[in-house]
């Protein structure tokens, strides 16, 4: 679509401007605040230059925690999009059955996240919980309560159980727009169904794959919640992912300057990723029109 | 999907298995909270037990008569429809500017709503507490439903904005042309043809602002408290109850499959953000 030019239209942008600026710049600049200052004394603040800063990228305990976070992020990734691809595939494509698994697929999504830490809490007790009591069972060695293997695994699947059906609808989306014609001529064509796969249906869901990717990574990136609840980030620092380690330096242990110097790190790689899909996505649409 | 391989009799049935086996995975866990809330606290307590043998409904009576617990289902649904009602009205316009007119800054200002989506709510925590109590309205639903626009207020813009950029601009030359002014064409005509868009970035706020529970349970103490501030303190303080808590949990979920029940032949293209 052609777009006329129109200065006025900022108008009808002002209220959104207005209301997210309120709750992303003042805030955000509270933080940039604190992060370049120091306070012995409630209400005095020392100007501390960058020093915060070199703390953080020096300290082993960011280090490890930012390890832990990418190693989760890269887990639940290769684990949730090629299986949500899969569902999806497999899935019933309309009527009373796809409804049906649709609804079920999307009540994970809709449960309040400190629930899902807690249904997954309960499930995972070694003594009392159907996965925990299970695997004990079986003969493993399983308790997440004091155990750093049992516990991301624990988590790993949380997640999967937890966010795996986005990717579902979302690769479901992308395959309904294809037309029941391209499958005709490939049949036609005595194409396999790799080639079906590789040349009609992954080019249809690359667009929507990238937001699933791009959701994925990014929701994955900030997760707080459900691992507080479920492990507090223990046993010790095991589940500590950059979030947790946030809220334990800047609530927990009232480090404001270095909780600040973190949270713009954070944030800056955040932005980081968040341009390099956009770009990707622009592009990807600009080489459809 | 049964026209593009060449299906036999004997590859269907286990295409049914992948999302039965998926399906049945979600579901487990849920049992299990729902079983865990039938169950008396010594029962739960004794061992391990497939389903409830001394079936009790304590739990919910205890939390549908106590004004502590059912307030906090209470307040959580006010902030998160006031967060849904201020969300979709302000980013309709702004949609509209988007997907219609080029502007100085669009593409900019479009890219930097979108990283507050992207901003991590931990990250805001403490800030949030001062902004909001310097303007008095901490502990309050304003300050949770306000705090939420920061990630709705850029998702509804921008599935509002794929929705619009799917209807024909001829539409609204036309309906200039006819004499409508802005806001009776917006109204009367614009907003019937996204009905179902409108729909859908509704869900969507709902949803984020009903799931999210970091930002609400330290923006509020006592007045305005959310359900999941309510469980944790339950989960702390009266030792394992975990009968309440996983009647509680149950609870938490009813509202979003009703939700998912009304949406669900849009949910898909949704998700999309309406760019399918």
């Amino acid at each position: 679509m052609t777009k006329t030019e129109n200065n006025r239209a900022w108008f009808l942008v002002l209220p959104v401007l207005l209301l997210v600026a309120m709750n992303a710049i003042l805030p955000l600049m509270t933080v940039v605040n604190y992060s370049l200052q120091e306070s012995f004394i409630a209400g005095f603040w020392d100007w501390v230059g960058t020093r915060h800063y070199q703390d953080v990228l020096a300290s082993e305990r960011f280090h490890a925690a930012l390890i832990r976070q990418f190693a989760f992020t890269f887990i639940i990734l290769i684990i949730e999009v090629p299986l949500g691809v899969a569902v999806a595939l497999a899935m019933p494509k309309k009527g009373a059955w796809a409804s049906l698994c649709l609804v079920l697929m999307a009540l994970p999504l809709l449960i309040p996240w400190n629930v899902v830490g807690a249904i997954w809490n309960i499930f995972a007790l070694p003594e009392i919980g159907l996965l925990g009591w299970g695997l004990n069972a079986l003969g493993f060695d399983y308790n997440y309560t004091n155990q750093p293997i049992s516990a991301w695994i624990t988590v790993i699947l949380m997640d999967v159980w937890h966010w795996t059906s986005l990717v579902v609808l979302l690769a479901y989306a992308g395959l309904q727009s294809i037309d029941e014609a391209y499958y005709r001529a490939a049949k036609i064509d005595g194409a396999s169904r790799w080639a079906v796969f590789r040349y009609i249906q992954l080019p249809k869901m690359k667009t929507v794959l990238i937001i699933a990717f791009l959701l994925r990574f990014i929701d994955s990136f900030m997760i707080y919640t459900e691992p507080f609840v479920l492990t507090g980030g223990g046993p010790g620092n095991a589940t500590t992912f950059l979030s947790i380690d946030l809220v334990k330096a800047a609530v927990g242990e009232f480090n404001l300057g270095i909780a600040a110097a973190m949270s713009i790190i954070y944030f800056l790689m955040t932005l980081l990723v968040c341009w390099l899909f956009f770009t990707l996505m622009t592009k990807d649409k600009e080489g459809q029109a | 999907m049964s026209a593009p391989a060449r299906p036999t009799a004997r590859r269907i049935p286990l295409k049914w298995l992948v999302p039965t086996l998926y399906i049945l995975f979600l579901m487990l866990p849920i049992y299990w909270l729902i079983n865990m809330s039938f169950k008396t606290t010594n029962e739960i307590l004794g061992g391990f037990s497939p389903y409830p043998k001394n079936f009790t409904v304590d739990s919910y009576v205890e939390i549908l008569t106590n004004p502590a617990w059912y307030m906090g289902y209470v307040n959580s649904m006010i902030y998160v429809v006031l967060n849904t009602v201020i969300s979709v009205t302000v980013a309709l316009p702004a949609a509209y500017a988007f997907s219609r007119y080029r502007f100085m800054g669009d593409k900019h200002l479009f890219f930097w709503l979108l990283t507050n989506r992207m901003a991590p709510p931990a990250v805001f925590v403490l800030p949030f507490v001062e902004l909001y109590s310097s303007m008095g309205l901490f502990d309050t639903y304003w300050a949770v439903a306000l705090a939420h626009c920061l990630f709705n207020i850029p998702l509804a813009v921008w599935i509002l904005e794929g929705f619009m950029s799917g209807v024909p601009k001829e539409i609204d030359e036309t309906a200039y042309i006819d004499g409508y002014s802005f806001p009776k064409f917006f109204v009367k005509i614009f907003m019937p043809l996204i009905a179902s868009g409108i729909g859908v970035t509704a869900f969507f706020c709902f949803m984020f602002s009903w799931v999210e529970m970091l930002l609400a349970k330290n923006l509020t103490t006592v007045a305005a408290k959310p359900i999941a501030a309510v469980m944790t303190r339950t989960a702390s303080t009266s030792g394992y109850e975990l009968g309440l808590l996983a009647a509680a949990g149950v609870l938490t979920i009813i509202p979003g499959a009703i939700v998912i029940y009304f949406v669900r032949n849009y949910i898909a293209k949704g998700f999309a953000l309406g760019r399918v």
